[in-house]
């Protein structure tokens, strides 16, 4: 029998220990033709995940998150960029399979949902596959 | 209409899955052929991440997809499938009855097969080239726009314009250089994902004169009836600049399109064929579907679902192949029968 702590149930039932950080925070999705869409994220997740389980449009995410294939590309708005931080080499890689990629693109299954990306707003593109 | 080859099943895609159902129904004594569109196996395991981690197989715990593939080509190898690579399954039609099924398949390649049974794996569908969001490319495509070069000397002479950064474009920028009047390059970066001497032999033939290389993307292509005549390529930097172009290739990659599946008349649900979970069989008697392009209640596309779902469905499968034999079920640990099968015996 395993004992369960205060600690592990606050943790279960979404309280960060210590009851500071919070583990959900809004993010809005921007499709190609201007609708914005806000859900909330939960931290720990990626910005891919939100998005299919909030049925955002346009993010394909055919490999699942495996960084392989480049098709949850979105476009960080650019007061975020700093937050969400630059895409790695392997990233970089992947991108060069989406279509009209900027400076600000990223590949949404590569960013972690934290608690310093509460309000963060993506673009998605037209076409991902 | 070319020779049909009879066998006991089909199995449409080389995936784990497919190549997993390859064992299952080899115990069976349920002899296959495998068609996949790509030009290996492994399906997305070797297309998507060959070398990438998987931590889930039961039993492995990690293995890259294509360490996963060659094991699984080695686990089947007793039963000796037959593969169909590069090739399609255009179409599927019934010439038997619910109580004894049959089926003829086609493919893009003109190959006619003619099975008991049909087992459909393909995943997410067939891997096809992704095709760049420019304005009208399509009226272009297969005249003067490709994605994969079937014939060299449709690009004798012509100006050539090679959009991409891996393996594709690097190589046809490499062989198309001595029989193309002109080949550019377009990449959206200075960085390529290519193997590293293919990159060095381009820049040697930038540095020399004999390629152009350009930094950005095409935006717009012009030409007449299917024939291209000029491309735009927009910089990173944002300004146009008007490339004389015949023949375009742009390599962004595969991407998965459920493709001919949805003409075969079977039940879809969102791209997907429902099947029990008792014997994965889809609305037609003798059309079995596993891997990740079922869909059933609770449904995990887990690559052990696919195995799972294969040995069940081989089972019913059985009857419909050997209709007089009463099936046995054996294990391969003690079962002396399933090991001279398995060559091991």
């Amino acid at each position: 029998m395993v004992k369960t702590s205060l600690h592990d149930t606050a943790t279960r039932y979404g309280a960060e220990p210590g009851g500071g950080a919070p583990t959900k925070v809004t993010i809005t999705f921007v499709d190609s033709q201007g609708q914005a869409r806000a859900v909330e994220g939960e931290v720990g997740s990626t910005v891919m995940e939100t998005a299919r389980r909030n049925d955002i449009p346009e993010i394909a995410a055919e490999c699942g998150g495996a960084c392989a294939c480049a098709t949850c590309h979105v476009y960080v708005d650019d007061k975020w960029t700093e937050k969400t931080g630059k895409a790695s080499q392997m990233e970089e890689d992947m991108l060069d399979f989406a279509f009209d990629v900027k400076p600000n693109s990223r590949l949404c299954c590569q960013i972690t949902v934290k608690p310093e990306l509460d309000g963060l707003v993506v673009r998605t593109p037209a076409q991902q596959g | 209409m070319s020779q049909a080859i009879e066998t006991d099943v089909v199995i449409v895609g080389a995936g784990p899955a497919g190549l997993f159902a390859v064992f299952e129904l080899g115990l069976l004594d349920i002899k296959a052929h495998v068609v996949d569109i790509l030009p290996r196996a492994g399906g997305q395991c070797s297309e998507l991440y060959p070398e990438k981690p998987i931590y889930d197989i039961p039993g492995i715990p990690i293995c890259t997809g294509q360490e996963l593939t060659d094991d699984l080509l080695k686990q089947i190898a007793p039963f000796n499938p037959t593969f169909h690579f590069n090739e399609m399954v255009e179409t599927l039609t019934s010439i038997g009855t619910s109580e004894k099924p049959a089926f003829r398949l086609t493919t893009d390649a003109g190959k006619v097969f003619e099975s008991r049974v049909v087992f459909i794996a393909a995943g997410g569908g067939s891997f096809q080239p992704k095709k760049p969001p420019i304005p009208g490319i399509e009226a272009y495509e297969g005249k003067s726009v490709f994605y994969a070069v079937r014939r060299v000397e449709d690009f004798r002479d012509k100006n050539v314009v090679i959009v991409g950064g891996g393996d594709s474009a690097l190589d046809w920028t490499l062989n198309l250089q001595p029989v193309a009047r002109k080949v550019t390059l377009v990449h959206r970066r200075a960085d390529f994902r290519a193997a590293p001497h293919s990159v060095n032999a381009m820049n040697e033939l930038q540095a020399a004169g004999k390629i152009d290389f350009k930094l950005g993307q095409i935006t717009k292509v012009a030409g007449v009836d299917g024939e291209l005549s000029a491309a735009t390529l927009k910089g990173n930097d944002g300004t146009e600049e008007q490339l004389p172009c015949e023949r375009l290739m742009p390599f962004f990659g595969l991407t998965m399109k459920l493709g001919p599946v949805a003409n075969w008349g079977l039940n879809l649900h969102e791209n997907l064929i429902p099947v029990d979970t008792e014997k994965f069989e889809t609305s037609h008697p003798g059309i079995f579907a596993v891997g990740d392009i079922n869909s059933y209640p609770g449904k995990l596309k887990l690559i052990l679902s696919g195995f799972h779902e294969g040995a069940l469905a081989a089972q019913k499968a059985h009857r419909y192949v050997y209709p007089e034999k009463k099936l046995l079920f054996q294990y391969t640990t003690s079962s002396t029968n399933l090991q001279k099968k398995l060559g091991v015996s």
